[in-house]
C-alpha cells in the first residue's frame, strides 16, 4: 500500500476535539501524521481534498447483512461495499441470519466473509440466546473468542426478564453489551405501524410506544440491578429518550442508538399503505421525532445506527399487513445526518460525526472513531455540500427497499478507507450516489 | 369521458361530498329494477366482472352478485379457499393474471386494511373494495347513508351513534367518512378497549356509556361483535357485553325521541342487539339489504363510465 496523503482538507476528529484545516497522512495502513504542510513520502499519492472533509469512517453497530441464508437479500460482500459506499469503515452484523450466529463457528463464518468482503470491516454480533429463541443462553465465551462484538436477539426482543439479567451479568465477563430490541410482545402483537391516527384512519393494527418503553425501563433497571452494560436499538419514542436521560442521570450502564428514519420521517410515511415506511419499530409522531432529534444532541442517544434491513423488492410488494419490516439504510445515513440533523441546524457537524464514528466504535469497543496518530487508518472523506437525489437502483445494495427514493440529500462520500485500502472512490464511476 | 368517480372505490375517506350524493342519487332510479317481475336490464351487458373475495361473505358478495346480474354483466366468483391464492400466489399476481384474461371490474373483500387500493393501483381494470381489514367497507357506507336519507329526509343535521367494536371495524370507519362529508353529527359508542386511537381526532364524539349515546342520537348504527374479539380479551364476556352496550328495549325506551336502527349485519341477537330491537318498528336492517343492492348498481354504473343524468334511461340501454 502506498502512502496517502490527503492535503488540505478539514479534519474533524471528535475524538481528540479537533476540527481544523490540515494535512492527513496515512501510511502502512495507519493514521501517520495530521498536521499542516506535511509532505509526501516517495511514491506516494496526493489528493488535494480542498472543501471536503476527512474524518474517522462511520461505524455502525446495527446492520442485517443477512448471511448466511439470504443471499438473495443481501451478502456479507455486498453488505460491506454499502457500507463502504455509504461512509461506513465498520459495521456490526446483527445475528438473526439463517441459521443464527449463536456459536462460534457461525460467528467465525461472518468473520471470514468479512475479510473476504473487503470493504467496510465487519463485526459480528452474536446471539443472547441459543437459535434466538429467548430460552437458554448461547455461549457468550466462545462467540466472544470468535470475534464477537456483543451480544443481541435483535429483530425479536429479550422477553424473559431472566434471560435478560442474567446476559447482562454474564456479559460483563466478557466486557460487551447485550443489545436489546426493546419490544414487549404482548403490546405488540400483530401490529403493523405506530399506534396512533394514521393507525385508526388506515385500518391498521396499531404497535404503542409504550410497548418499547415498558422494555426500556426493564433493561434500565436491569442494568441498574446487575451492572451489565445494556444497549437499547433503535430507540423511537420520547418516553424512551426521557427515560434513557434519567437513567444516565444515574449513571447507568445504559447506551442507546436510534434511526435516520426515526429522526428523518413521522408515521404520516406510510400514508397511502407505502410498505417502504414499514419498519420495526415503527414510525412514530412528530413529538417523537423532536424528542429524538433532542437525545442525539444533549447525548442521551449515542449513536447513530441504521438497522439496514434489505428485503428482496417482490417482498415489499405486498399488502402492508403481509410485507416485511425495515429498509436499507447504509447508503442514506450520512445523507440524512448533514440533510436533517446538520443542515437542520440540530447537530454540528462534528457531533454528527461523533454520533456516526467516535462514539458507537467507543460504546462497541471498536477499531476506528479516531484519527489519532497510530491509529488504523479508517478513514472517510466527503463533500459536505455536494447534493444528491437517493436513487436505489445505484445502490450497492442488493436491496432497494428505502422510503427515500427522490429525496435530495447534501454530502456526497467521496473516498471511504479502511487501514489504508480505499473500499469505495466516487471517482470509480460504480458509486451508490448519483454525482451532482 | 371522465368516469365522476375515478376509476375506482376504495374507499369514502376521498370522495367528496358531491360524489357520495352522485351515487345515491344514482342509486334512485335502481331501486325499481329490482322490484320488477323481470329483474334486469341491459345497462352493463358484455362486461367482465371479478368477485374476488378471499374473506368469508354472504350479504356482501350475494348483494354485488345481484347487482352485477341485475345489471347484466357477466360474473365470475372467486374464493380463497380453491384458487390459486391457496397455493401461495400474491395478491397482485392474481390480479394480473385475472387481467389477462380481459376483465373489466374486480370486486374484492380481502383481510389486510389498503388491499384494495393496493390492486387499484397495479391494474387497469376498476376496483370496488368490498371491505379491506379494517380499513373501509364503502358500499356499505353507502347503503347506510341512503338508508338514512330515505327515513330521515336529509343526512345533514342528523345525529348518528355507530355503536360497538370501532376499532376493528370498516362499516366505522366507511360510515364515519361518509357521515361527516354529507354534514351529519357522528358519535361513536363502545368499550374503551374497542375504540381506535385519536378516533375523537377524525371529528366524532366519543361516548362510553350506551345511555348517552342514547339520550344523544337520532340514529344507532349497531356493529356486529366478532366472537373472536372476546377471546382475544378485548372485553371480559358477551354477557357483559350485552348488559353494558347492549341496544336494548329498555334502554331506547328512554330515549327522548324516535330512534333509527341500524345494523350491518351478519346480527348477534341477544348481545350487541335484542331481537326486540331487531325486528322493532324501528329498525331499517332489512331496507339496508334492500338498498345495497341498488347502491352497488349505482357504484357499477357509474365505475363503467355512465353519466349520472341517464340513469334512468341506462336501465333501457348499455352504460356508455
Amino acid at each position: 500500500m502506498k502512502p496517502l496523503l490527503l492535503r488540505g482538507g478539514r479534519v474533524i476528529d471528535p475524538s481528540r476535539d479537533l476540527d481544523d484545516t490540515a494535512d492527513l497522512l496515512i501510511q502502512d495502513g495507519q493514521v501517520k501524521a495530521v498536521g499542516r504542510g506535511l509532505g509526501l513520502p516517495n511514491g506516494g499519492e496526493a489528493m488535494d481534498v480542498t472543501g471536503l472533509v476527512v474524518a474517522p469512517g462511520l461505524v455502525d453497530v446495527h446492520t442485517h447483512l443477512r448471511e448466511p441464508g439470504q443471499e438473495d437479500r443481501e451478502t456479507i460482500a455486498s453488505g460491506a461495499a454499502a457500507a463502504a459506499a455509504g461512509g461506513f469503515t465498520a459495521v456490526c452484523a446483527m445475528p438473526n441470519t439463517d441459521p443464527p450466529i449463536d456459536n462460534q463457528s457461525a460467528v467465525g463464518f461472518v468473520v471470514k466473509q468479512g475479510a473476504a468482503a473487503a470493504g467496510a470491516r465487519v463485526y459480528p454480533i452474536g446471539a443472547v440466546s441459543l437459535g434466538q429463541k429467548g430460552e437458554h443462553l448461547a455461549e457468550f465465551g466462545e462467540l466472544v473468542g470468535a470475534g464477537a462484538v456483543a451480544v443481541s436477539d435483535d429483530g425479536r426482543p429479550v422477553a424473559s426478564g431472566h434471560l435478560m439479567r442474567t446476559a447482562l451479568e454474564y456479559a460483563r465477563t466478557f466486557g460487551i453489551p447485550v443489545a436489546d430490541h426493546c419490544e414487549e410482545p404482548s403490546l405488540a402483537a400483530g401490529g403493523v405501524m405506530h399506534e396512533g391516527l394514521v393507525a385508526t384512519r388506515l385500518g391498521l393494527k396499531g404497535i404503542p410506544a409504550a410497548a418499547e418503553e415498558i422494555m426500556v425501563a426493564r433493561d434500565i433497571l436491569l442494568a441498574g440491578h446487575t451492572g451489565g452494560h445494556v444497549h437499547l436499538c433503535h430507540m423511537s419514542t420520547r418516553g424512551s429518550v426521557e427515560l434513557i436521560r434519567r437513567a444516565k442521570d444515574r449513571h447507568l450502564p445504559v447506551t442507546a442508538e436510534a434511526c435516520p428514519h426515526h429522526f428523518a420521517l413521522t408515521h404520516d410515511a406510510c400514508e397511502g399503505y407505502n410498505t417502504n415506511a414499514k419498519m420495526n419499530p415503527p414510525l412514530r409522531e412528530r413529538e417523537d421525532v423532536e424528542a429524538i432529534r433532542a437525545g442525539l444532541k444533549d447525548g442521551t442517544i449515542d449513536a447513530i445506527a441504521t438497522d439496514h434491513a434489505p428485503h428482496h423488492y417482490d417482498a415489499k410488494e405486498r399488502e402492508f399487513d403481509d410485507a416485511p419490516f425495515g429498509i436499507v439504510g447504509l447508503e442514506t445515513a450520512l445523507g440524512l445526518g448533514l440533510t436533517v440533523l446538520v443542515e437542520g441546524g440540530v447537530l454540528p457537524l462534528a457531533q454528527l460525526i461523533a454520533r456516526m464514528s467516535t462514539v458507537p466504535a467507543r460504546t462497541f469497543g471498536l477499531t476506528g472513531g479516531s484519527l489519532a496518530p497510530g491509529r488504523p487508518a479508517d478513514v472517510l472523506v466527503f463533500d459536505p455540500s455536494a447534493a444528491w437525489t437517493v436513487d436505489p437502483r445505484r445502490f450497492r445494495s442488493k436491496s432497494r427497499n428505502t422510503p427515500f427514493a427522490g429525496w435530495e440529500l447534501k454530502g456526497r462520500v467521496v473516498r471511504t478507507i479502511v487501514g489504508g485500502r480505499t473500499v469505495f472512490h466516487s471517482g470509480s464511476g460504480e458509486g451508490g450516489v448519483v454525482r451532482p | 369521458m371522465s368516469a365522476p368517480l375515478g376509476k375506482d372505490l376504495v374507499g369514502l375517506e376521498h370522495l367528496s361530498p358531491d360524489q357520495i350524493r352522485l351515487i345515491l342519487d344514482t342509486a334512485e332510479p335502481f331501486k325499481e329494477v329490482s322490484e320488477r317481475a323481470i329483474k334486469k336490464v341491459p345497462t352493463l351487458r358484455g362486461k367482465t366482472i371479478v368477485n374476488l373475495f378471499f374473506e368469508s361473505s354472504t350479504r356482501t358478495r350475494i348483494s354485488f352478485e345481484f347487482a352485477e346480474k341485475r345489471l347484466s354483466a357477466d360474473t365470475v366468483n372467486i374464493g380463497a379457499t380453491g384458487s390459486s391464492v391457496q397455493k401461495g400466489e400474491t395478491l397482485v399476481d392474481t390480479a394480473r393474471n385475472l387481467e389477462a384474461m380481459r376483465i373489466d371490474m374486480v370486486v374484492m373483500r380481502h383481510p389486510s386494511s389498503g388491499a384494495a387500493r393496493f390492486l387499484a393501483e397495479r391494474i387497469a381494470s376498476n376496483v370496488i373494495n368490498a371491505g379491506d381489514g379494517t380499513h373501509e367497507h364503502p358500499t356499505q357506507g353507502l347503503l347506510d347513508l341512503l338508508t338514512i336519507r330515505d327515513v330521515k329526509g336529509a343526512i345533514a343535521g342528523t345525529r348518528v351513534c355507530i355503536c360497538g367494536d370501532i376499532l376493528h371495524s370498516r362499516v366505522a370507519r366507511s360510515n364515519i367518512w361518509g357521515l361527516l362529508k354529507l354534514g351529519a353529527e357522528v358519535a361513536v359508542c363502545g368499550p374503551q378497549s374497542l375504540l381506535p386511537r385519536g378516533i375523537d381526532e377524525l371529528g366524532v364524539t366519543v361516548f362510553r356509556r350506551i345511555e348517552e349515546a342514547i339520550q344523544w342520537a337520532d340514529v344507532l348504527n349497531v356493529l356486529r361483535l366478532q366472537l373472536e374479539r372476546m377471546n382475544a380479551g378485548f372485553i371480559p364476556s358477551l354477557r357483559e357485553y350485552n348488559r353494558v352496550f347492549g341496544v336494548t328495549v329498555e334502554r331506547l325506551e328512554r330515549a327522548p325521541r324516535e330512534m333509527l336502527i341500524l345494523h350491518p349485519g351478519p346480527m348477534n341477537r341477544g348481545v350487541e342487539i335484542d331481537s326486540q330491537v331487531a325486528d322493532g318498528p324501528h329498525s331499517v336492517i332489512l331496507r339496508q339489504v334492500t338498498n345495497g343492492v341498488a347502491v352497488r348498481m349505482a357504484v357499477l354504473y357509474l365505475l363503467a363510465g355512465g353519466r349520472p343524468e341517464l340513469a334512468e334511461a341506462a336501465k333501457g340501454g348499455g352504460a356508455e
